[in-house]
């Protein structure tokens, strides 16, 4: 463990006397021994003197750092207790690698999460997070986050007391997550919320309940990433009672989302609590979505549902909430070996009716009245678009006539949009273009 | 209440100091800092005088409390305010006062070890309005509170004390960093105190030359300008004196002060849209049959922030009941739970009328759902358990 190196990255910045506060005299000065009340020794079993040393001193590194600064992390492990916070913009926290630099929360005694950010233009790389208590890194309000080749894990697997969020931006712009891996989160392991203008890429997220899900956001490209073993691979929400609404324009592109089978493990009240185990991408209640070029296959619900928020049962109070998707193009995904033994009852009832396996692609066909066409359903620009999908089959399951007229058809469905733009980040090469493929006209 | 003692104390040498202020200028008075760097220590500000743990009011210190106070683990407070010579506050109704550059507020975190033992003083934070804006400035006693060190990221320290009920308490008290200071302090990323608002300071307080209005008092002194009359003022409720206010004033308040510098619009917890400070909240802000956000495993199988009538299903009773790190609310501040003030919230709660229409959790059975014609439509979730092969047809 290279402690050497942190202290002495922190004593440099105490000297430059940067911070706003005075520095010299509260640098790295073992000033512990002076707050020692004597009333009692801890009853809590206190880190090891080191690590507590190591947290002390990165938690004043992260308050006395100025823009522009990198926190460097040396190789090891380290034990940490309390959450960390960083307020200071343009500041990157850096380790060696997300195996090598590992900060470990196991036994969290204070704190929702293990890092909570609150500045814009944060980068993090190359560190391993683990067992937090709560949520792992979570970002609010800033414009410019980067996570790059970044690990969240609960270690102990899938497990219903581990934290709701891996990665966690919420009402930020300018959002990149690439070439990183999350694991056990009770709610997503890569969640984005509220935001706008998102990267989500070559990340692996595994045993999560929902693996990616971007929610109530506008501007993601999500491509190029492997989601498996989560109770749901790839969400993309739009949900009631939430401070920003509207999420809408997403692409998500050319991911690996194979045999996302695992138990739903989430908090009953958590929205991902209504993902039945079983779901390859599920897009519910957005519009201006485009999926291209995935592989999605072996979940064992539905390797795609398309749905309105009427499917999560739930009330809405919501005025300015609209719960229907439209305008929604998927096209030349491969999918395959889904629906083989659905996860909730009502899928169940669905199979044993229609036989299984279930198609790959399950529409519920819930039409905004507002929207309908001449035929019954969505019309012109509002259309759910389906063509060019290898191996896809796929069902209108018609929740709107109370699975009446279920319908395999995809005639209806025979269209296609102008592909979506790439969304571009500064400083960030935008995604190689997809968009719509060649013969993506009607 | 126990916070007086200590407090009155220090009112004592207010008013030799107020006298002295009067006739010698302050020689040796409170050196404020408006740029840093700030001082290592907290004597070099000079805020009281005499024995460091007196907390003795240097000139033009003035000793204040509020109505209702945040809890923290039991901790006694000593406010106090200074203003530089010749400027003053303007009066805000609702907001916090417009304190002019140069402002300290003082607040020192204290507990008594024995019944009648004196406090032992913890933490004294200070929050400075310096040129660039309002800054946190955590300072740690020592063992022997003969001098208070600038701790931007302090340990916690465990603590074993008895509050003014008698009960015995012990905890790792957890000091909050600079950075924490923020989480509460900033709404839409700007710092600014909290406690002194026209509401919280309508109060009477026993300054050692008389008991008077704190609003007047500031007055008086030059402190404040532009402050109606106390009985045009706005007055927050006390929430442990039901004479005070309502039942719904009392918990509203006591909500305003601990819940809501986060639970506020530009707020650090404004992205789960319930809002509890007493000036944006609906019912639906405030939580009412209002689902949780992003509370996870939190929301311990509940499925409502509040449930009217039932606080054992109110997720906001929940939290403040907990003190696990992911759980409890708020999430700093505190390591214990407030049993008085949850019981403050569990009777506003029991007292609301009405019902929350929900889905019901898996394995229950389904409420029926009238008022929405939308939400009764089939998706294909875990609760409903009609029969749908007859429904599916051929």
């Amino acid at each position: 463990m290279n402690l050497s190196r942190t202290l002495k990255a922190s004593s440099l910045l105490i000297g430059l006397g940067v911070a706003g506060l005075m520095l010299a005299s509260i640098a790295c000065g073992n000033h512990a021994g002076g707050i020692d009340l004597g009333v009692f020794r801890s009853r809590h079993k206190a880190a090891s003197a080191a690590d507590a040393e190591f947290t002390k001193h990165l938690q004043e590194q992260l308050i006395l750092a100025t823009p522009g600064a990198v926190i460097d992390l040396p190789e090891g492990r380290f034990h940490v207790d309390r959450v960390l916070s960083l307020t200071v913009d343009n500041v990157t926290l850096r380790g060696q690698g997300m195996d090598k630099t590992v900060l470990s929360f196991k036994g969290q005694t204070s704190g929702s999460a293990g890092l909570l950010v609150t500045a814009n233009g944060f980068a993090v790389e190359d560190i391993g997070f683990e067992d937090m208590a709560g949520d792992g890194v979570k970002v609010n309000g800033a414009t410019g986050v980067t996570f790059r080749r970044v690990r969240a894990e609960w270690t102990a697997g899938a497990k219903s007391s581990n934290g709701g969020y891996g990665l966690y931006p919420v009402q930020c712009k300018n959002v990149l997550i690439e070439d990183s891996v999350v694991k056990g989160a009770a709610d997503a392991g890569i969640y984005v919320g509220q935001s706008r203008d998102i990267v989500v890429r070559r990340n692996r997220v595994e045993q999560n309940v929902a693996g990616i899900e971007i929610e109530n956001s506008q501007h993601a490209d999500v491509y190029e990433n492997t989601a498996t073993r989560n109770t749901g691979g790839i969400l993309v929400f739009n949900i009631p009672d939430l401070p920003v609404k509207d999420g809408q324009y997403a692409r998500v592109f050319r991911n690996q989302i194979y045999a996302n089978n695992a138990a739903n493990f989430g908090s009953p009240a958590s929205m991902v609590s209504k993902v039945p185990p079983g779901t390859g991408l599920m897009i519910m209640a957005t519009k201006h979505i485009e999926v291209f070029g995935n592989t999605i296959k072996d979940n064992r619900t539905g390797n795609m549902m398309l749905v309105s928020f009427y499917a999560t049962e739930e009330p809405i109070h919501d005025a300015g909430y609209n719960p229907y998707e439209s305008a929604i193009f998927v096209h030349d995904n491969a999918m395959s070996g889904g629906g083989t033994d659905p996860g909730t009852l009502k899928v169940k009832a669905l199979a044993l009716a229609l036989g299984k396996p279930l198609p790959d692609i399950l529409y519920d066909g819930i039409v905004d009245p507002q929207m309908k066409g001449a035929s019954g359903g969505l019309a012109g620009d509002d259309r759910i678009c389906i063509q060019n999908n290898v191996g896809a089959t796929f069902l209108n399951f018609d929740a709107a006539g109370n699975y009446r007229h279920p319908d395999r058809s995809l005639e209806p469905h025979a269209c296609a949009f102008a592909p979506l733009e790439a969304v571009s980040l500064p400083d960030t090469t935008p995604a190689p273009g997809g968009g719509a493929s060649a013969n993506g006209n009607e | 209440m126990m916070i007086c003692r200590k407090a009155s104390r220090a009112a004592l040498g207010l008013v030799a100091v107020t006298l002295l202020l009067a006739c010698c200028g302050g020689e040796r008075g409170v050196q404020p800092h408006v740029t840093p760097p700030f001082p290592a220590r907290l004597s070099a500000w000079r805020l009281f005088t005499g024995k460091p743990a007196g907390l003795h009011p240097n000139h033009g210190v003035v000793p204040y409390d509020l109505n209702t106070p945040l809890f923290s683990d039991y901790a006694d407070k000593f406010r106090f305010v200074w203003m530089p010579p010749g400027t003053s506050a303007a009066y805000r109704p609702d907001g916090v006062f417009d304190f002019p550059v140069g402002t300290i507020l003082s607040k020192t975190f204290a507990f008594r070890t024995e019944p009648n033992s004196p406090d032992r003083l913890i933490e004294t934070r200070l929050l400075v309005h310096a040129k660039s804006g309002w800054v946190g400035l955590p300072y740690v006693w020592n063992r022997a509170e003969t001098e208070a060190t600038l701790d931007v990221a302090a340990d916690p320290v465990p603590v074993r004390f008895v509050d003014d009920s008698g009960h015995e308490h012990s905890t790792n008290y957890i000091i909050p960093n600079s950075n924490q200071c923020k989480e509460c302090h900033a709404q839409y990323k700007v710092m600014a105190p909290l406690g002194p608002k026209a509401r919280n300071l309508n109060k009477t307080y026993a300054y050692a030359d008389g008991a008077a209005n704190e609003l007047v008092f500031w007055t008086r002194i030059g402190y404040l300008k532009g402050s109606p009359d106390p009985s045009a003022a706005p007055r927050a409720a006390v929430w442990n004196d039901p004479s005070s206010g309502t039942l719904e004033a009392r918990a509203r308040t006591y909500l305003d002060l601990n819940c809501g510098t986060c639970h506020r619009p530009g707020g650090a917890a404004a992205t789960s849209a319930l809002y509890l400070d007493l000036a944006s909240s609906s019912e639906e802000n405030l939580g009412v049959c209002k689902p949780p956000v992003a509370a996870g495993r939190a929301s311990g199988d509940l499925l409502f922030d509040v449930v009217p009538g039932r606080p054992e299903e109110s997720i906001l009773v929940r939290r403040m009941e907990s003190t696990e790190p992911k759980v409890m609310m708020p999430e700093i501040a505190r390591t214990l739970p407030h049993g008085e003030g949850i019981e403050l919230v569990r009777a506003w709660i029991a007292s609301l009328r009405g019902a929350c229409v929900a889905a019901a959790p898996p394995g229950a059975h389904r409420q029926s759902v009238q008022a929405d014609p939308h939400a009764a439509r089939p998706g294909f979730g875990e609760p409903m358990r009609e029969n749908m092969v007859a429904k599916l047809g051929p």
